[in-house]
């Protein structure tokens, strides 16, 4: 009787709720932290950042739409989806950052957690970064934080999961939709997540996922005028210089490398814009 | 302590009511236009349609949703407007309109169909005695972009080809840039040569944006001697909503108790089920009531609807869903 | 137009009945306590029976909490807040919320079957309203109990220890859940005692509980009548008590706490003013006054209960408001398009009927939904009194019914004056197209609450609350968790 032999898998890009091959039709290697041979990955183009940057774009007006209390559903409903896959990405984990089958648990927990940490945050940023503004003069006076729009995100490299998790669902958590370069030696975890998006109620577009070279496609996704944010954490400095200085041309908001905790709303409020409103008082 | 009688809320109270006479205000030039437009009471979006939304969780059951759907059947207006439509199409959409189950002799006619008006004749020789009427879009339909002079031919030899109802657009471009009075002068104008033809004016909802002109736009177009107004022309992205229909009833109901004159809606595009239109008919029963509850007063323009208000029918009497291909397809 | 049509009847297309099953509620024959994560028998062994008010038949039989079992609850959310709820971190409390919520919203239907079927309102409220709210608040306050930190109230806030929560019938499980989601989520245990009348959704909130995995002693609920509330308000093992009800009780709870350490938030009574000026968008804003005075039949705190009008339009918006009441469905609450469902309990029907009785003997002219009322239950017809003057009774005294006092206007100044001229302070509404004098308005009115173009809107992100004799403290939205949070 012959062995049977396994169905093995294509990973590909996550562009506006569908998971196509690199326009390009090139892909890449992508070997465990060990060497051995993990999976060939779609090697994303510039043109598939610019697809990106397009679902990314038509999709935030109605992102940001919804109700705060209905994008939090959404973003736990993938904190379900992830719990029950939880094994695999753990086991994508071990092999990607070559940690142990327990460390590896630890850091899916850890991100599982975060993502409902996230979830909880669409309807309370609001809370906490708007205020009521006693203006001297018959005007009500607010002012609330909205998103800045399309965010970029160059993922870190070696967190393949963590990493991931926070710099994409702090700008998505309040409102913006976002295009990230997946980690470039490392990216099936993150693919995963993204695969589960599909079956958390993500409305096409917020999420799109680009794999492949970061050297040659973040420079696109930095240039790019059509980007609001820039996200440069998985980005070593040298280069994110010649990022961040790509990005001033159109004037964006830049994030460079952090350190993500449960104390800081960096990640929160990295890609937000104050908008104030004044309305007159009078009989 | 007195215990004296309730006073209960009469039943004229709890109806519509008209005017023993009709009287329709004075509107002789675009400022008397203007200055009743502005007299009519805004309308909250936020609260428009979530009254929409309330009226849409009526549950209609057993007798009442068969009523319903004989009721529905009856207001059709089973509607081709394609490039594309052939004689042949409009035969068969007409013996269908007359004798929606062919099985089935208790089903009602549709209340008319609906086509362009190259067709009308044809569609009339076909309809032949029967008592389903023929409408033709007209005036331009859908955009309305042409010359008055030509809308008014357009709708001349509609009216002389044997349509019975004139189904016109408004010029949306002039409402919304505030030529209010050349939208009004145009209807008038489409009306007269209709002379009995019953006009139904489309508003283009979608294209109007906001429900404040939804609601200046019924009042513009009943000023204008619409016999009906309705919602959409179905080409374009908005047909009919809920609370377009909504806010198109109010102003109907308003009307009628300020003129004495009984203007009916027709919503159109994009009312595919059964399920739809049962929640338009609670919207008309909650909004203007049993004077509107006929063919006569309230129409749906649709095409597939149709087939799911009989598979719907024949499904409460079977008690069984059916299949699709239980009815012609067009 | 046919000449002899003087008058379009509405609702002429009558619907059949569209019952909801009460089979999907699933009760039991009798319940017992939930104390310390199981159902247990009262010490006393003493039952009462939970009624529908729309048949008077009896639903289940549910236990009577004396002050030894108040004690077995309380020592048992002590218990349970030392060794476990103290030590286990934000992002694990969050996470039991989540749950929760997720539960309620699973067993939703059954929820608002049994909500309907003890409280007497419509089906179409409990499931549109009552049950998706109380998830949502679940939702709201999981995400927050690992972000207290954020909240405002400096770092690191501490818990308060056990709170006593007593609820009213009115919204059995939405209070349960406003009372809960954020005491649990600011890291307190809890005793819970439901209203004597509709104790049957927090008893299958309980069984919710236990699917969640909640460990035992974190939620107790209690049932039974004014004793065990009394009991569990004088607890000294209890450091908050949470209120919402009555005036009248509210003052006797803030009396009985006044000399001890226990911190206190009321949430009571109400008088609301539904103000409307001439340019307020007509059609809405009569749905709105229905909305505001016959949602729960009137049985709401923040109810718009008077309904001041501009002068101007008085009479137009009356005979609109008159059509639109008579034409409430009135009766089966189950069925899917009923309005408006039964009066809660008996005594609450002979309130309602003394104090519309004053009305009529004050000189108050009164009208009523011409609408048939079922033979069994407790039921009162939809009532509109005109020409209500300030000193009237019915103008002062919360009626907590489908009973609706109007009076009028002139000038924004005197909209306010009589919105203000009352010892109640929670919800006010205020009708115009002119934002400016809205705001004007709403910052002169002496109300927690104050809502522009729309009434009785709700939702976890949003501080509801009163003044003055209507209570103190919020729920909802960040403030909520200041009632929990010794800050």
């Amino acid at each position: 009787m012959s062995e049977r032999q396994e169905v093995r898998k294509t990973y590909k890009l996550l562009i506006n709720g569908a998971f196509p091959r690199s326009e390009s039709g090139r892909s890449y290697e992508v070997t465990s932290k060990k060497g051995t041979f993990l999976a060939n990955v779609a090697q994303g183009s510039r043109k598939d950042v610019r697809d990106a940057v397009v679902a990314a774009r038509s999709a935030q007006a109605k992102w940001w739409a919804q109700s705060a209390y209905n994008r939090g559903q959404v973003i736990y409903r993938l904190a379900e989806m992830a719990e029950s896959r939880r094994d695999e990405l753990a086991e994508h984990v071990a092999l990607a950052e070559g940690r142990s089958a327990k460390d590896a648990q630890t850091r899916v927990s850890r991100s599982i957690d975060r993502i409902v940490w996230y979830a909880g945050w669409t309807d309370k940023i609001a809370q906490v970064l708007g205020s009521s503004n006693p203006v001297a003069g018959p005007f009500f006076n607010f002012s609330v934080p909205v998103p800045s729009g399309v965010v970029g995100v160059v993922a870190a490299q070696d967190s393949s999961l963590e990493g991931f998790v926070n710099a994409v669902f702090a700008p998505i958590a309040v409102g913006n939709t976002v295009v990230v370069i997946a980690s470039e030696l490392r990216p099936t975890p993150s693919i995963l997540l993204g695969e589960m998006t599909a079956t958390a109620d993500f409305p096409a577009g917020v999420l799109n996922i680009v794999t492949g070279y970061t050297g040659e496609i973040a420079p696109t996704l930095a240039a790019h005028e059509d980007v609001d944010g820039l996200d440069l954490g998985g980005v070593a400095n040298g280069f994110a210089d010649e990022l961040a200085t790509s990005a001033a041309a159109s004037i964006k908001r830049v994030l460079r490398a952090h350190e993500y905790d449960a104390t800081s709303l960096r990640g929160l409020r990295a890609f937000v814009e104050t908008s104030t409103v004044w309305h007159t008082i009078g009989q | 302590m007195s215990t004296a009688p309730l006073r209960l809320v009469t039943s004229d109270e709890r109806s519509v009511q008209l005017p023993s006479r009709t009287r329709l205000p004075v509107v002789e030039s675009e400022a008397q236009l203007r200055a009743l437009l502005a007299s009519l009471s805004g309308v909250d979006a936020v609260g428009a349609e979530a009254r929409a939304a309330k009226l849409a969780t009526r549950s209609l059951k057993k007798s009442t949703k068969l009523a319903a759907l004989d009721l529905a059947i009856s207001m059709v207006d089973l509607t081709t407007l394609e490039g594309a439509d052939t004689p042949g199409r409009i035969t068969s959409l007409c013996v269908k309109a007359i004798r929606p189950d062919p099985r089935d002799a208790n089903v009602p006619s549709v209340a008319a169909v609906c086509v362009y008006p190259d067709l009308v004749a044809h569609a009339r020789s076909v309809l032949g005695s029967s008592r389903v009427k023929v409408a033709a879009v007209a005036t331009a339909f859908p955009s309305g972009r042409a010359m008055l002079n030509v809308k008014l031919l357009d709708v001349r030899e509609a009216v002389a080809a044997g349509a019975d109802e004139i189904d016109m657009v408004i010029d949306r471009g002039a409402f919304l840039s505030g030529r209010v009075g050349q939208v009004l002068d145009e209807i008038l104008a489409v009306k007269e040569v209709c002379g009995s033809t019953h006009l139904k004016v489309i508003l283009e909802t979608g294209e109007l944006m906001t429900y404040d002109n939804v609601r200046r736009a019924s009042w513009i177009a009943m000023l204008g001697g619409a016999d009906f107004i309705k919602t959409s022309t179905g080409k374009v992205t908005v047909s009919s909503t809920l609370p377009a229909a909504l806010v198109m009833l109010e102003a109907v109901r308003d009307f009628a108790e300020t003129t004495g004159q009984l203007v009916g809606v027709k919503v159109a595009g994009g009312i595919r089920s059964a399920k739809d239109a049962l929640r338009y008919l609670v919207v008309v029963n909650e909004t203007v009531g049993a004077a509107w509850l006929t063919p006569d007063r309230f129409r749906f323009g649709a095409s597939s609807l149709l087939n799911d208000l009989l598979m719907q029918r024949l499904k409460q009497r079977r008690g069984a869903y059916v299949r699709p291909d239980e009815f012609s397809g067009d | 137009m046919s000449e002899d049509l003087t008058h379009s009847p509405l609702g002429s297309l009558a619907y059949d009945p569209a019952p909801e099953s009460a089979s999907i509620a699933h009760l039991r024959a009798s319940y017992g306590l939930f104390i310390d994560g199981e159902f247990t028998d009262p010490v006393a062994h003493e039952q009462f029976t939970s009624l529908n008010p729309a048949n008077e038949e009896p639903l289940a039989s549910v236990a009577q909490a004396s002050s030894a079992d108040v004690d077995r609850a309380v020592v048992a959310a002590r218990r349970a807040y030392d060794n476990v709820w103290s030590k286990t971190t934000g992002a694990e409390r969050s996470k039991y919320l989540f749950r929760i919520a997720r539960l309620i919203q699973e067993r939703s239907r059954e929820l608002a079957v049994v909500e309907t079927l003890d409280n007497g309102k419509p089906i179409r409220e409990s499931r549109d309203v009552d049950i998706p709210l109380a998830a949502a608040h679940f939702f709201y306050y999981a995400g927050w109990a690992d972000k207290l930190d954020f909240a405002g109230f400096g770092p690191n806030p501490q818990p308060l220890g056990v709170a006593g929560q007593i609820i009213p019938w009115n919204f059995p499980l939405l209070m349960a859940a406003w009372k809960l989601a954020p005491a649990l989520a600011a890291g307190n245990t809890c005793v819970l005692k439901p209203a004597e009348t509709t104790p049957l959704s927090a008893l299958v909130l309980a069984e919710i509980l236990q699917q969640a995995d909640l460990p035992p002693g974190v939620v107790n609920i209690v049932t039974g009548d004014g004793s065990t509330g009394a009991a569990l308000v004088d607890h000294p093992g209890v450091d908050k008590i949470a209120f919402t009800g009555s005036t009248e009780v509210g003052r006797m709870i803030q009396q009985r706490v006044a000399s001890s350490h226990k911190h206190l938030t009321l949430e009571l009574g109400g008088k609301g003013a539904n103000i409307v000026f001439e340019d307020a968008p007509v059609d809405e804003m009569i749905e709105g006054i229905i909305d505001g005075i016959f949602f729960n039949q009137g049985h709401v705190c923040c109810a718009g209960s008077r309904l001041l009008v501009q002068e101007s339009v008085a009479d137009e918006v009356l005979r609109r408001l008159l059509r639109r009441v008579d034409q409430l469905r009135v009766g089966d609450p189950l069925d899917k398009n009923t309005d408006v469902g039964a009066i809660n309990s008996a005594p609450q029907l002979a309130r309602i009927k003394e104090l519309t009785a004053y009305g009529e003997a004050e000189g108050a002219t009164r009208y009523t939904s011409s609408c048939a009322l079922p033979d069994k239950g407790y039921w009162f017809a939809p009532t509109v009194f005109a020409d209500v003057a300030q000193s009237h009774r019915i103008a002062r005294e919360e009626i907590f019914g489908p009973v609706l006092s109007v009076l009028t206007f002139r000038t924004p100044e005197e909209a306010v004056a009589k919105a203000n001229n009352s010892n109640y302070g929670l919800a006010c509404g205020v009708w115009s197209e002119k934002g400016s004098r809205t705001l004007w308005v709403a910052e002169r009115l002496r109300a927690g609450v104050i809502w522009a173009n729309t009434y009785n809107r709700f939702d976890p992100t949003s501080p509801f609350g009163g003044v003055r004799e209507s209570g103190f403290g919020r729920e909802g939205g960040r403030h909520g968790l200041e009632a929990y949070l010794n800050v």
